[in-house]
């Protein structure tokens, strides 16, 4: 097997060459889908922000996914009108040394037109794209995030763990490991503490925890949907004690914001909470959000563990279905690519499907590709928040 | 560490003792109504069903008690749990954030086809 990957400018390299069709609002989010729809199955993905008050974190999510190492090229698409700073996206895009072409609705005179429009620019494009040079690619050059969802009580005993043994061996390779939903980590912050490399990191990760406890306390909700419940989970604490497990065991190098590329390999937690008082709602508001989140802060790939068995897949980074509950796997084979279940009935060890993941990562980086990018999934959900930015105890240098 | 779950020779092979400090033994396969199983060296009947992934009471609970999972709190007991007895939102309640559930509800407005 041999990984190689796209030479970005800014030096990092890219498993996928996909063109983004970015839409600036909601009003333009039907001409993308037009645009994009016919090359569905051809690498091009669509993501967007729906609002149209501006927000500070949605335009920078939107600018690192545009310039995220798996993205060749990028279409946006602008209703004309809404307050997202589309020149400024469009500049960094363009400084990246990405092709990039904005199509404003209202000014190439209407639907029909901004269609025929963004479809040449991408039949263009891809032909281009599809030529590209390849270089070959080392595994400590991948950044891997991962986050659960449809959790059961099966999660934490099989998929987790099993995801934090391919995390021990990825950051042991060198890669930047991400792991998140501090709002999921309540009750395990002291003992992630503990992992912390110095003891301000150490502090700064039982903060971004009890950030979370506050925040969710306000909304009345925790992170639970009525699914964990019917799962097994009975509360967030329990929940929290198996999402922990995808950490694995390798000490903890950071703690980083939606968007902060890990500056090095290692391990990180991914505060995926705003800062501030309660602004916009919930955190968030599915598991789509976490995801985008994941792939903003560069992940070339992310492990999706579920119990009750999502379907979901990324519009930019290929998502790897891990299914922890051998039942679920039964049921829905198709869309899942590594069976943890089998852990339970001793049919497998961790360390043997913590390998598998870790084989399947390297592989999507030497022509692989997952369950949910065959089936052609790219949900995608951006919605508003605010953040300050990381404190200086947050990435102290190994 | 290799092994998913500690021994625990007192129970039954299809529930699971995640650490030694459990209150609570973790269902590894489906069990029916009726199912009459060993916990912790007693002879239990299961009064309803329990989904795999599920937990049953390993000892008695009292009520206000602490139940734990690997090794750690996962809430409170709100009514006395018994030995084998299913553990779940309808004696046990978070020491954070409310559990929600849809449990029950299929049986309220009907199931869904």
């Amino acid at each position: 097997m041999t990984m190689r990957g796209y030479l970005r400018s800014d030096g990092r390299k890219g498993i996928r060459n996909t063109i983004v069709v970015g839409y600036l609002v909601e009003c333009a989010h039907h001409v993308a889908r037009d645009v994009a729809m016919p090359f569905r199955d051809q690498d091009v993905h669509v993501i967007g922000f729906p609002g149209c008050y501006p927000n500070e974190y949605a335009e920078t999510m939107m600018e690192r996914l545009c310039t995220h190492p798996n993205v060749g090229a990028v279409l946006l698409v602008s209703l004309g009108c809404e307050s997202f700073n589309k020149y400024k996206l469009a500049h960094l895009v363009r400084q990246s040394g990405r092709p990039v072409h904005t199509i404003v609705i209202q000014a190439a005179g209407g639907t029909r037109k901004s269609i025929a429009e963004g479809q040449a620019f991408i039949t263009e494009q891809r032909a281009m794209l599809d030529q590209a040079e390849t270089v070959p690619m080392a595994p400590g050059e991948l950044v891997i995030g991962t986050v659960c969802g449809g959790s059961d009580g099966t999660s934490g005993i099989t998929g987790n763990p099993a995801a934090g043994r391919a995390f021990d061996m990825l950051v042991e390779a060198g890669a930047a490991c991400i792991f998140e939903e501090t709002g999921e980590l309540i009750g395990c912050e002291h003992i992630m503490a503990d992992r912390a490399i110095t003891p301000e990191l150490g502090g700064e990760l039982e903060a971004s925890v009890a950030k979370a406890a506050r925040y969710y306390a306000t909304l009345g909700y925790g992170s639970f949907a009525a699914g964990n419940a019917e799962g097994g989970l009975s509360t967030i604490e329990e929940k929290s004690m198996g999402a922990y497990a995808k950490s694995g065991a390798s000490p903890i190098s950071g703690l980083i914001k939606p968007g902060d590329i890990p500056p090095r390999g290692g391990l990180y937690l991914l505060d995926v909470v705003p800062d501030g008082e309660v602004r916009f709602g919930f955190p968030n508001i599915n598991d789509n959000a976490e995801i985008a989140e994941l792939i903003a802060c560069g992940s070339h790939v992310v492990l999706f563990v579920t119990g009750r068995g999502s379907v979901v897949g990324s519009a930019i980074s290929p998502v790897v279905k891990i299914c922890a509950n051998p039942e679920t796997y039964r049921r829905m084979e198709d869309d899942m690519d590594v069976n943890a279940g089998r852990i339970l009935d001793g049919g497998a060890t961790l360390d043997e499907v913590g390998s598998e993941i870790r084989d399947l990562v390297l592989g999507l980086a030497a022509g692989g590709r997952t369950k949910s990018e065959e089936l052609g999934h790219q949900e995608f959900i951006l919605t508003y928040k605010s953040f300050t930015p990381i404190g200086p105890s947050c990435l102290p240098s190994a | 560490m290799a092994h998913i779950a500690v021994e625990d020779s007192d129970s039954d092979s299809r529930l699971l003792l995640l650490d030694s400090r459990d209150n609570v033994l973790v269902t590894k396969a489906r069990l029916t109504a009726g199912t009459v199983l060993r916990v912790s060296g007693k002879s239990v009947s299961i009064a309803d069903d329990i989904p795999l992934g599920h937990k049953l009471a390993r000892y008695d609970i009292p009520a206000g008690a602490k139940v734990l999972k690997y090794g750690a709190p996962i809430g409170s007991a709100t009514t006395g749990i018994r030995l084998g007895e299913h553990a779940h939102v309808h004696n046990i309640r978070s020491d954070y954030t409310p559990t929600y559930s849809l449990i029950g509800e299929d049986r309220r407005y009907g199931d869904t086809p």
